[in-house]
């Protein structure tokens, strides 16, 4: 099986879990002799493809291309105009704005989509869409057929909290339609395709994420000083309406009201982040939250060891990787029902992202009860060694198979 | 000659509310009424009262030689009397007949037993008075909480002036031993014990719906030739289960009621066998043999422990936590501290916690109120907590 998947994304270059779910995901698959030529807008240079050879060093059986553009998966268009203005002019030559980027890849995609040989286009998310549109076109015109898969990690309902881009939208859409397959991360995710998007059900699966549970050496134990005098709470994510870091902040508001000594670690940038940094100030608890910016790599795992309690406190989140990545840390969880993860873990706690009050009830709780946090940490970690990546990639090769005898 | 000895059991646990650390000290009312009334009303429709109805017409068809015997919570007494007074009429009725006979448990339905001497016989007595109270009864025969049994317990109940007790009839006890006999506890004269014949009651309980089952459809017919098989080795079939098994675990469409509608008739067929009540099976039969179990069984699970209750660190501290604060409860006075401490003590409320079958989503998902076994810890710790302070502020 030979797959011609489009990213957006790809560790350690990512800005979020879409790049963790396609670094898993093509793990999973070549795992089970799936060929994958996995193309990007861009590599971050030489030194970004000798890292991913030597991700995959052994099987050889992923390749990435690229593109050339300044694309990143969580753009707006704002934000990519003002990168763009910065940028190498080699980049520009084709358009000034977000979609004339998509546009352009989608024309990028068509010779890539000439040379390579393939049996299925598999996309994450939209600005991927067009480009697996036009491959499967090229392969139309020379008069066969290839199937389109499209995966939806993210809808624009999720990211913009139900104030959809009109132009974004009818992109998602567009795809989604001309797709043989729709992939979807959870049932919360399949649920708005179908009534936000008008998708036939049977076309829709549901791939949840997964993560390599018994694989790469955890951190040894280490000694924070800081957990000698505070207990920590720790958010993070990308600082963006989405992952809700104002409704983190009001927690952190309650909670230091009713315990003054608990400290709030912020991990993460985003278009909200001095937003957050203000209001927290005046929010009189400047002192109690700490900002680390962007982490990756190891560091992520140590934000998680050090904390005392993870709290997703997303607003719409389609799946929420992190859960399974603090909890493989054996980092007791608190997950907004409103996410798709919360579907498939049980060894966490969950509450609606707006009830502030209960939110802080639970994690008061798992502050102050050791039984509690020792529940979820033994139970998460046990449970997340059953997790690995084959599992969705199984799911994929069944979803491709059937597309292809279609 | 086989009896069959039928006991159910009547509970339901005062439910607490989603309690949040919002609440500590401002609302010591610690228990859902809403979810506990509209349950009691459910079960009632489904189970008490058209189950009382096919017990009190069998009994009367068969002119008494169809008997049971129930146990009935105190704490399902008073949400009968708060949400579905009819329930209690029905019983009445029931006992009026002279057919039916009732046991002794503790009161509120706890694990007493384990942690305080005191409490469990004070919970005992409370019982034994509202027996006395509603139906002018006095039991003779005595049980505990989810079957929880040992020697001690044994002795406890002889000094308590009971005559027989009932345990479960669990392989890892009997050995080779069959539960169809009586038997002496070990260390105490006096009392006789029974055991549950688990085969064929879960065949009832548990397993009369599951069409995966190879002796499904269960029918009274063939019920009743495996109660004619114990004939000549065996003197009594104890049938212990949950009264709820009819009508709320195994719904009407299953056929429940028409099982149980034909029982009766279908197991006097034979002329060997008959009906006694617990009372009647010691009065009948002497122990074979002594039984000696030095350390706890229950009735849950396949391991027939207590990890249903206490099998992780969360139930372990929430009791803990609980039973620690007998002396000054008691030495407060306060009513309604007594009550609210006693009702907490229900052990569903720990049952509710367990993680133990949690990955496997099985049958205590089903009756658990909450989301999540931590939740219903959380709860519960959050009420610990107003309650502790609400004690602090009387002894003051």
């Amino acid at each position: 099986m030979r797959v011609l998947m489009f990213g957006w994304e790809f560790p350690p270059f990512n800005s979020g879990g879409l790049g963790i779910a396609c670094y898993g995901l093509t793990k999973g698959l070549s795992r089970q002799g799936v060929e994958i030529t996995f193309v990007l807008p861009r590599l971050e240079g030489n030194k970004g493809e000798d890292y991913m050879k030597v991700l995959y060093a052994g099987s050889g059986k992923v390749r990435f291309r690229s593109v050339g553009s300044i694309l990143k998966p969580y753009i707006t268009s704002k934000i990519y105009k003002e990168e763009f203005s910065r940028s190498d002019p080699k980049w520009s030559i084709y358009g000034s704005d977000l979609f004339r980027e998509v546009y352009r890849y989608s024309q990028e995609a068509k010779r890539i989509a000439e040379e390579e040989d393939f049996d299925v286009i598999h996309c994450h998310d939209w600005l991927t869409y067009p480009a697996g549109i036009e491959a499967k076109k090229v392969v139309e015109k020379k008069g066969s057929k290839v199937p389109l898969i499209v995966h939806v990690h993210a809808t624009e309902f999720d990211r913009t909290c139900g104030n959809p881009n009109g132009y974004v939208y009818y992109l998602e859409r567009d795809g989604m339609n001309k797709a043989d397959y729709v992939i979807s991360v959870s049932n919360y995710t399949k649920d708005m395709i179908i009534r936000h998007y008008g998708i036939n059900p049977e076309k829709v699966h549901v791939v949840h994420n997964s993560i390599d549970g018994e694989s790469e050496p955890l951190l040894d134990e280490e000694d924070f000083e800081i957990k000698k005098y505070h207990k920590i709470v720790l958010f993070l994510g990308r600082m963006t309406i989405q992952k809700g870091p104002d409704h983190f902040l009001w927690i952190a508001k309650k909670i230091s009201e009713i315990d003054d000594n608990v400290r709030f670690i912020m991990a993460g940038n985003g278009d909200m982040f001095s937003r957050i940094v203000e209001e927290a100030a005046n929010l009189g608890i400047g002192d109690k939250v700490l900002f680390t910016d962007f982490l990756s790599g190891r560091d992520v795992d140590k934000a998680y060891r050090m904390a005392d309690v993870y709290v997703m406190s997303s607003i719409s989140e389609p799946f929420g990787i992190t859960v399974l990545e603090a909890m493989k840390n054996s980092t007791p969880v608190i997950v907004s029902r409103q996410s798709g993860v919360s579907e498939i873990v049980k060894n966490c706690l969950v509450a609606d992202f707006w009830d502030i009050d209960e939110m802080v009830n639970k994690i008061l709780a798992v502050l102050n009860h050791p039984e509690l946090r020792e529940s979820l940490a033994i139970g998460g970690l046990n449970e997340i060694k059953n997790f690995s990546w084959d599992e969705p990639a199984r799911k994929c090769i069944s979803i491709y198979e059937k597309a292809i005898q279609r | 000659m086989v009896a069959v000895c039928f006991y159910f059991q009547v509970h339901q646990p005062y439910r607490l509310r989603r309690y949040s650390v919002f609440d500590i000290g401002k609302n010591s009312d610690y228990f859902d009424h809403e979810k506990n009334s509209s349950i009691m009303r459910k079960v009632a429709e489904k189970c008490y009262l058209p189950t009382n109805r096919l017990i009190l017409d069998l009994i009367n068809e068969t002119d008494g030689r169809f008997r049971v015997s129930y146990s009935i919570t105190g704490v399902a007494l008073d949400q009968f009397r708060e949400y579905s007074p009819e329930v209690i009429e029905s019983f009445q009725d029931l006992v009026n007949t002279g057919y039916v006979e009732l046991l002794d448990e503790t009161y509120y339905h706890s694990l007493a037993f384990l942690y305080s001497r005191r409490e469990f016989q004070e919970q005992v007595k409370l019982h034994r008075k509202k027996m006395r109270e509603i139906f002018h009864y006095k039991p003779k025969v005595f049980r505990n909480t989810e079957l929880v049994y040992n020697n001690y317990l044994a002795y406890i109940a002889k000094e308590m002036g009971y005559k027989g007790i009932l345990a479960e009839g669990a392989d890892h006890i009997l050995g080779w031993r069959s539960p169809n006999f009586l038997y002496k506890p070990s260390g105490t004269n006096g009392i006789k014990l029974m055991l549950k014949n688990y085969r064929l009651s879960d065949d009832i309980a548990f397993r009369f719906s599951e069409r995966s089952w190879k002796e499904w459809p269960l029918t009274a017919e063939k019920f009743a030739t495996w109660i004619n098989a114990v004939n000549g080795n065996g003197n009594v079939v104890n049938l212990f289960m949950d009264y709820e098994t009819f009508g709320e675990h195994q719904w009407e469409d299953t056929g429940i009621f028409n099982f149980l509608r034909y029982l009766p008739r279908e197991i006097l067929r034979n002329p060997d066998n008959c009906f006694m009540t617990p009372s009647e099976v010691i009065k009948s039969y002497d122990p074979v043999s002594e039984l000696d179990i030095p350390h706890i069984v229950s009735w849950a699970d396949i391991e027939r422990d207590l990890s249903a209750w206490l099998g992780n660190s969360m139930q372990k501290s929430a009791i803990e936590n609980l039973y620690k604060l007998e002396s000054e409860v008691k030495e407060s006075g306060d009513e309604r501290l007594i009550e609210d401490w006693r009702r907490l003590q229900t052990a569903d409320h720990f049952y509710y916690m367990c993680t133990k079958w949690f990955n496997d989503g099985d049958v205590h998902k089903y009756f658990n109120v909450y989301d999540r076994p931590h939740d219903s810890f959380i709860a519960f710790m959050n009420i610990l907590t107003d309650f502790r302070i609400r004690l602090k502020n009387k002894n003051n």
